[in-house]
């Protein structure tokens, strides 16, 4: 796979002496889905604004298809779109003289239809001639999507495009990244919304404290750092485990009812052997369930040892 | 050169200009207006005439300049600084454009806005004395070069302001001072020795007598110089820029 954007030993040292970025490396593969995930103050915004050209950065070096973002800006810069966390629209314009404005500043052509199509996918052509400071906060979302799009990028970055906005928009969102996927464009996105990652992303890049952690595939990640447990009800209470369960590392979740907790990865989950055993020492079942880590688990656990 | 993108902030510019378009306008005529009154009927009443040119005339290019000179560093000033504070910036500063190319979109609309309010000014001077321009081509070149001049101090005076107070104290507390004291409403000659003197140093003063010049031939100094005078402030404003930009000074952490 093609590195589209690269990140090579980048710092950020603010004027105060915050390190937002130490040394970080990242290289994201054209056309995918990449989450980006970290704690607040992280330096996730940092990363993102100096691969867009809003942050300097103090060393290292970024590219995008190959163009460096400080020495190549303009080839850098025409590519990628953001989406910023932040609501800064420009209050006292209409919806669509704002997102003409950012496809004319991108350099491209006016091109009525396309910005009409981006404004319909987004459900704000009915409110194309509203003041900015009309719409609500949520619209005002739509509309910095929309900006985004009117330049028609090869890469988005979506800071925390989700943040506050109800369930239509998100459903709405995911629909234009679903379409923006199968165009090819490839996508940054940070969130909180951790299961938000674990539904859209293919790979995930954890950074905390200005170092990117680890960057894995979302399958492989969830398959190597994901626990999986199995609870199993009983007929009737029991006061304490049995000693011949012992083995097992079993817990009691109220008095008539067991967890056991296996890596899904490992040669023998001992799933078939506890089952034995448990009919051995006379306890009848009523009901199994397993259930494996979400990534938001997995993600509490990374960033916790990266501390 | 990215002419899509200069045109786009020159638009967008000029969209905010239009939205107010009448308090734009109105308000300079009828400032202007009140000027003529005052100065032209109360003071004109008592000096016939400067140099062979009416009171009322005499004081017109000084009035323009005043306007143009006000307007040109509140546009600009703002244009700059409300993208800044509204956070919107962000959007410019990721955008496939040069920083020359950013003053070319704002100082250019900043500098229109200003052009358009001292042309209707004159027109307003029309009404009220008979007004004759020797060398309309100066006139027109000095009206230019001052709006885009005092627009490039108007826009480093946006990046570098931090609070809408800070906007407002360089046309305050600077530009007005240096224009009433730079000979708007009088010939220099008519100071004492000591302050012709000191009047040398306003910047101001080879504005407005260049730009007096272009009307009725009438200057306090050659208009060469006034020329000089200009262009070298131009440079300066561009050099202030060019540092700013290349340091990201305010704009980019």
């Amino acid at each position: 796979m093609n590195a589209i954007v690269s990140v090579d030993a980048l710092s950020k040292v603010y004027d105060g002496g915050f390190e937002a970025l130490k040394s970080a490396e990242l290289h994201i593969e054209e056309g995918e889905i990449l989450a980006l995930l970290g704690p607040n103050g992280a330096g996730k915004t940092t990363l993102i604004s100096v691969i867009c050209g809003i942050t300097n950065p103090t060393g290292g070096a970024v590219s995008v298809a190959g163009h460096d973002v400080v020495t190549d800006f303009r080839a850098a810069r025409s590519l990628v779109g953001l989406v910023p966390q932040e609501v800064n629209l420009e209050p006292f314009e209409s919806v669509l003289n704002t997102v003409t404005f950012s496809r004319g500043l991108f350099g491209l052509p006016p091109n009525p239809k396309h910005v009409e199509q981006t404004l319909k996918e987004l459900s704000l052509w009915d409110k194309k001639n509203a003041k900015i400071h009309e719409l609500s906060g949520g619209m005002k979302r739509r509309v910095l999507i929309a900006k985004a799009l009117s330049h028609e990028p090869r890469v988005l970055f979506l800071d925390e495009p989700t943040a506050g906005v109800d369930v239509e928009l998100r459903r709405d969102m995911w629909d234009i990244v679903d379409r923006l996927r199968a165009d090819g464009v490839t996508i940054i996105l940070t969130t909180h919304y951790i299961e938000e990652a674990e539904a859209i992303a293919d790979r995930i890049a954890v950074i905390t404290k200005g170092e990117i952690l680890l960057v894995e595939d979302k399958t492989e990640l969830m398959r190597r750092m994901g626990r999986k447990s199995l609870r199993v009800e009983l007929a009737e209470p029991i006061a304490a485990i049995p000693d011949a369960l012992a083995d097992y590392a079993l817990e009691q979740d109220g008095d008539a009812a067991l967890v056991y907790s296996y890596d899904s990865q490992a040669e023998r989950t001992g799933i078939t052997r506890l089952l034995n055993d448990l009919n051995k020492a006379g306890l009848m079942l009523t009901d199994i369930q397993t259930r494996q880590s979400s990534l938001e688990e997995i993600f509490v656990t990374l960033v916790k040892d990266g501390r | 050169m990215n002419k899509h993108a200069i045109l786009a902030i020159y638009k967008f510019e000029m969209a905010r200009f239009f939205r107010t378009v009448w308090q734009s306008i109105v308000s300079p005529v009828v400032s202007t207006s009140l000027y003529f009154v005052v100065f032209g009927t109360a003071i004109g009443s008592r000096i016939q005439e400067v140099e062979g040119t009416p009171y009322g005339a005499f004081i017109v290019p000084g009035l323009v300049m005043l306007t143009v000179l006000t307007t040109s560093v509140q546009n600009a000033s703002f244009g700059i600084y409300f993208p800044k504070f509204m956070g919107t910036i962000y959007e410019h500063l990721s955008a496939p454009i040069s920083f020359a190319e950013i003053v070319i979109g704002f100082v250019g609309a900043a500098a229109t806005k200003s052009l358009l309010i001292g042309t209707v000014i004159l027109v307003t001077a029309t009404f009220f004395v008979e007004l004759r321009v020797d060398h309309p081509f100066a006139m027109v070149a000095f009206l230019v070069l001052t709006c885009v001049s005092f627009g490039l101090l108007g826009f480093i005076i946006g990046i570098v302001s931090n609070s809408f107070e800070q906007l407002q104290l360089v046309p305050l507390l600077v530009i007005t001072p240096l224009v009433f004291l730079g000979g708007s409403f009088y010939s220099v000659t008519m100071l004492p020795p000591v302050w012709q003197t000191i009047t040398l140093f306003n910047p101001v003063l080879y504005l407005i007598s260049g730009f007096r010049w272009s009307f009725f031939g009438l200057a306090d100094v050659p208009v060469v110089t006034s020329l000089l005078a200009i262009a070298a402030f131009t440079l300066a404003c561009i050099g202030v820029i060019a540092w700013i930009f290349r340091t990201g000074y305010r704009l980019k952490p």
